[in-house]
């Protein structure tokens, strides 16, 4: 086992892929000469040149689209796109056609295409740079979602989105890429759809995906001080989504809270809370309780854009809120 | 061949058009593509084109008709083809009548299926959780039922608000009720009458925080002085235990008039009006209808008041105010022998006199043991409005005027 | 001899029977067209439907120079597309009607039309939103080297779309096989595309990326194939994207709904009148490479196939309500 950070994690498997498959080509601005605006695609133009690891100009709609077209033509391309700041470009192209593209042709077409971008605020980017809006692609059928939390399940969720026939929507958190964690060196996958418990506990659920699972953790260790014990799962994937190990933990439970970075009203907490409600309805002692970003375009001052993001303090003030 | 001429759909959200002009006439030649006629829809005017060609054999409907998009208004066939059924149409039924003979397809959209969801949870209840829903939980902690005992009728077996209800234990009794079957709901629904004591009786319980007094009273004068009445009355009026009790009460109520209140969003209003509850036993349950107006009423009064009252109850033809208007409430079941009633406070009333029947019993008289004809009643009075020390004197009062009997004739 | 000198020797014999079936295709997308503007007055088509009457030399003159696995990535006026590739009318017919023996299992209707085998990649209903996709499949062949070039049909209403300009720049830069064809009819649905345009000579736009580019009569069918050929050439030599602009004229509204308040009906009679299917049919009359009994005889031919698709749409089940999740994911491995 090696311990390794996220952003190595990804950078590994990446060339694993350009190694092992001819049809994988990398797409992206400024992922070659410059090695990656997070660095992860660093050394992969030097190693498989410009034909596979190619930089392109500031045409987010062009080179989704064209990394749909190329999957369309039997490549499988991995396009990173700087931020999800900057997918709103190419809503039209991911929307419209990856999604649509194996329904719409009576399942003629497929596009196993793999779209990474880097998401979260907290960095006093300010509201143009601060999304978190893993929610909004969740919403699309068609679509797969994908939100590790960690280097393991960053390797080995990458793994299973190179080899979907479907697009995959592969969502990195910007605090997450310097996280180091233990990465086997045997081969592994982690399939979509299977939730992860990381912390196990019977006085609470406390429900996560990337960035939000390690501030639950935090906040599960403070309110383990005071006796209480949280279970932490970390979603993994958003679509398609284990809702079925959070309810198992919740009937256990009796109580849930759901985290995430996005703004709250209309989030995809909102969603989780819903199905936790229909599946657990008789097992729940209190309403699901949601801690959000606050619905505000991310400030720049420091202290307001903490206040705009979730904390442990919320999470545990909704936790000692239900008990 | 025959190709019907139809109102054409031309735009996704056209639901008629109307004719503005027909460009052939009947017998006309048509060739595939040629204008025939003009309409016009909501959007604008549009021509419409033949698409076979051959003749224009009919004209179904006039120039100036708005129809529906899909009717036939034309047909246009070779001379040799049989169009006898289509035939023109005038009115409305008619049209309707023709667009059937016509073959008009209707449109029908698709049912859309649910999403087969994963087959529904069953999951039986956990050692120590009882399935309820929040509605229920909070009703059952309202009226102390225990959870673990309801049977519920909710999907997967959920005890709902419904199940509470049905399965109300009376508060006093430690044993709990046994599990109402299912089958309880099918049971007979309380008459709207049993439906009305429950509720109101709850709400008084619920909100009235009761106490009571009770006093043991000495009947012995009054029920002479009543047979004294009833024999010179001679059949005119018959004078009842419970008329004199009425009376006392009514004098008594003159001089404690705090008890003559009703409690109306959250204060105690003194009436001014007398109207005695008296309790009349119906078959759907007892009510306590008021004699309106005690404190202007003879004994007589109240006697003739009370019987034609207790008439009036049983046959459904009270007034509305001596349903509702009762200010004070006699409640008498002495006639079954009941010792003591301790009775409720009929809302918004705040205090009910339980009275109990009149006995023969030994007492001790200037050292003799003599019989006597005693009387128990009870005071439940609300504890927002008067407290123990004005009840007693209140039923003080009553007493003076049961043992001394002679007042009550003024 | 090299493909070069051997295209250039076909050229000098006109093979008549190719030059008939030209036409022939051109009267099949016509036919087909009238015959779905009926369909769609009845009711047995819904939503939108965009004919194509009057371009039917652009559709035929381009596609007949592509090779069978060659792609086209087409917008929502594509039905002449589809059968100037070949695809067969009854499957579209029953795609219009929404029928699960149609070209995308009734799950697409007029504006998204696939046929893979074919090479007929849709069908999109967003204006300029399909370019991109045409670039990625030109990424792929290129890559793959399996010399299979991409002809992406657009309109005029394209033209000023961010997706339009993206898609130029990256297939030049990336010198991808695409050839750029932009049916000029004139008319971005009501709007005049001289109104809207900084540089309504479409085909100068694509110098701005180094792209060679011509005009061409849309409503000759010899010049657009000639045309076409030069730009098919010109890709499939690995020189990068070619832009072509066929000036051409909508016989019919932009769909069923349009009213045409936008364009006057001398207009409309003055581009009628050359009706490319008649000016094409008198050029082969006159030259003697076809008789009179042969074009009725094309006619009829046509007229069986149409309403032969008519009937097997009509009488083709519609998808089942079951069904209604299958195909949003392809389950793989």
């Amino acid at each position: 086992m090696a311990e390794i950070t996220f952003r190595e994690a990804l950078r590994q498997t990446l060339r694993e892929a350009l190694l092992g498959d001819e049809r994988v080509v990398l797409m992206g601005e400024d992922i070659g000469a410059y090695g990656g605006s997070y660095g992860v695609t660093r050394g992969l133009l030097e190693e498989f040149g410009p034909d596979r690891v190619r930089d392109t100009p500031i045409s987010e709609s062009a080179v989704v689209g064209a990394g749909i077209g190329a999957a369309m033509g039997g490549l499988r391309p991995v396009v990173e796109l700087m931020t999800i700041n900057f997918s709103f470009l190419a809503f039209d192209q991911i929307i419209n056609n990856a999604s649509k593209l194996h329904y719409m042709s009576g399942g003629q077409i497929s596009v196993p295409l793999v779209v990474r971008m880097a998401s979260g605020g907290g960095s006093q980017l300010s509201s143009q740079h601060s999304h978190s809006l893993e929610g909004w692609y969740a919403h699309v059928p068609g679509l797969k979602v994908v939100v590790p939390a960690t280097p393991y399940d960053a390797r080995g969720l990458l793994k299973t989105a190179l080899r979907d026939e479907n697009p995959v929507i592969f969502i990195e958190h910007t605090a997450l890429y310097a996280m180091k964690g233990e990465v086997p060196e045997e081969e592994y996958r982690v399939p979509f759809g299977q939730a992860s418990v990381h912390r196990p506990g019977r006085d609470v659920t406390i429900v996560g995906y990337s960035g939000s699972v390690h501030q639950s953790l935090r906040a599960a260790a403070m309110l383990a001080e005071e006796g209480l014990e949280a279970e932490v799962i970390d979603l993994r994937t958003l679509r398609p989504l284990d809702i079925d190990t959070v309810v198992e933990s919740v009937k256990k439970t009796n109580r849930a809270v759901v985290v995430e970075d996005d703004w709250r009203t209309g989030g995809f907490a909102g969603e989780i809370s819903s199905l936790i409600q229909e599946r657990a309805f008789d097992y729940l002692d209190a309403p699901v309780a949601r801690v959000c970003g606050a619905d505000v375009p991310m400030p720049y001052n420091k202290r307001l854009e903490t206040a705009a993001l979730p904390s442990e303090e919320q999470i545990v003030q909704a936790v000692k809120g239900m008990s | 061949m025959i190709s019907e001429v139809v109102m054409p759909q031309m735009g996704a959200d056209m639901q008629e058009g109307t004719i503005l002009r027909w460009l052939k006439r009947e017998g006309d030649p048509v060739r595939r593509g040629e204008i025939i006629a003009e309409i016009e829809t909501d959007k604008a005017n549009v021509e419409i084109e033949a698409y076979e060609s051959g003749v224009l054999r009919r004209i179904l409907l006039p120039e100036g008709t708005t129809v529906p998009v899909g009717q036939v208004i034309a047909v246009i066939a070779a001379p040799e083809d049989d169009i006898s059924r289509y035939l023109p149409v005038r009115q409305a039924g008619e049209r309707e009548a023709a667009a059937a003979a016509a073959g008009v397809a209707a449109h029908k959209p698709a049912a859309v299926p649910e999403r087969p969801a994963a087959a529904a949870e069953a999951p039986p209840a956990e050692a120590g959780r009882v399935r309820a829903s929040p509605a229920a939980r909070r009703l059952a902690g309202e009226m102390g039922v225990n959870l673990s005992r309801v049977q519920g009728t909710g999907p997967d077996g959920r005890i709902l608000r419904r199940d509470i209800e049905a399965a109300k234990a009376p508060v006093a009794e430690a044993v709990p009720p046994a599990a109402v079957p299912a089958e309880a709901a099918a049971a007979p629904a309380m008459s709207r009458m049993r439906q009305a004591i429950a509720r109101r009786m709850t709400q008084s319980k619920r909100e009235a925080p009761h106490y009571y007094l009770t006093m043991d009273i000495d009947m012995t004068e009054a029920e002479r002085l009543r047979r004294q009445l009833n024999e010179a009355a001679e059949g005119e009026v018959h004078i009842s235990v419970n008329d004199v009790i009425v009376k006392a009460v009514a004098r008594a109520l003159r001089r404690h008039p705090i008890f003559n209140s009703w409690f109306v969003d959250g204060q105690a209003q003194q009436q001014q009006a007398l109207n005695i509850g008296v309790a009349v036993a119906l078959e759907e349950g007892l009510i306590a209808p008021a004699i309106l107006d005690c404190g202007q009423k003879s004994l007589a009064d109240i006697a003739r008041a009370g019987r034609d009252l207790a008439e009036r109850a049983r046959s459904g033809v009270l007034k509305a105010e001596e349903y509702s208007g009762a200010t004070f409430t006699v409640s008498n079941l002495g006639m079954f022998k009941v010792e003591t009633l301790i009775a409720i406070i009929p809302p918004p009333q705040t205090a009910i006199l339980g009275v109990g029947a009149v006995r023969k019993v030994p007492a001790v008289q200037d050292g003799e043991i003599v019989v006597r004809e005693r009387m128990k009643v009870a005071l439940s009075a609300d504890h927002r409005v008067t407290d123990g020390a004005l009840g007693a004197r209140f039923l003080a009062e009553i007493r003076n005027f049961l043992e001394n009997p002679i007042s009550l004739l003024v | 001899m090299t493909t070069r000198a051997r295209s250039r020797a076909v050229r000098k014999q006109p093979d008549r029977g190719q030059l008939a079936d030209l036409l022939r295709r051109m009267m099949l997308i016509r036919r087909f067209e009238e015959k779905a503007a009926e369909m769609y007055a009845r009711r047995k088509i819904g939503g939108f439907l965009h004919l194509y009457i009057g371009q039917e030399a652009v559709a035929v003159g381009a596609i007949s120079t592509l090779g069978p696995s060659d792609y086209i990535v087409s917008h929502y006026r594509e039905h002449g597309h589809a059968l100037a590739r070949g695809l067969e009318p009854g499957p579209l017919m029953a795609e219009l009607f929404g029928r699960a023996t149609g070209v995308s299992r009734g799950r697409g209707g007029s504006m998204h039309l696939f046929d893979v085998k074919r090479g007929f990649m849709g069908g999109y209903a967003i204006v300029g939103g399909h370019m991109p996709l045409a670039v990625g499949l030109a990424l792929a062949s290129s890559y793959l080297k399996n010399g299979r070039i991409v002809l992406n049909i657009f309109g005029d209403g394209a033209v000023n779309q961010g997706e339009f300009h993206e898609s130029l720049n990256l297939a030049s830069v990336w010198k991808l096989p695409v050839v750029f064809l932009c049916e000029n009819n004139l008319y971005g649905m009501g709007t005049d595309v001289r109104r809207v345009s900084a540089e309504p000579e479409i085909h100068k736009r694509a110098c701005g990326y180094n792209i060679p580019a011509e005009r061409v009569d849309g409503m000759d069918l010899l010049a657009v194939r000639e045309a076409a050929r030069r730009a098919v050439e010109w890709a499939r030599g690995g020189k990068g994207p070619y832009f072509l602009e066929a000036v051409t004229y909508r016989f019919r509204g932009h769909s069923m709904a349009d009213p045409e308040f936008y364009r006057d009906k001398a207009e409309v009679e003055r581009w009628k009148a050359q009706d490319p299917i008649l000016r094409y049919r008198r050029h082969l009359e006159g030259e003697g490479l076809i008789s009179e009994k042969e074009t009725r005889s094309l006619e009829e031919g046509v007229e069986a196939a149409i309403n032969e698709a008519v009937r097997f749409a009509d009488e083709s089940p519609e998808p089942p309500p079951e069904a209604l999740y299958e195909y949003v994911y392809k389950e793989g491995k």
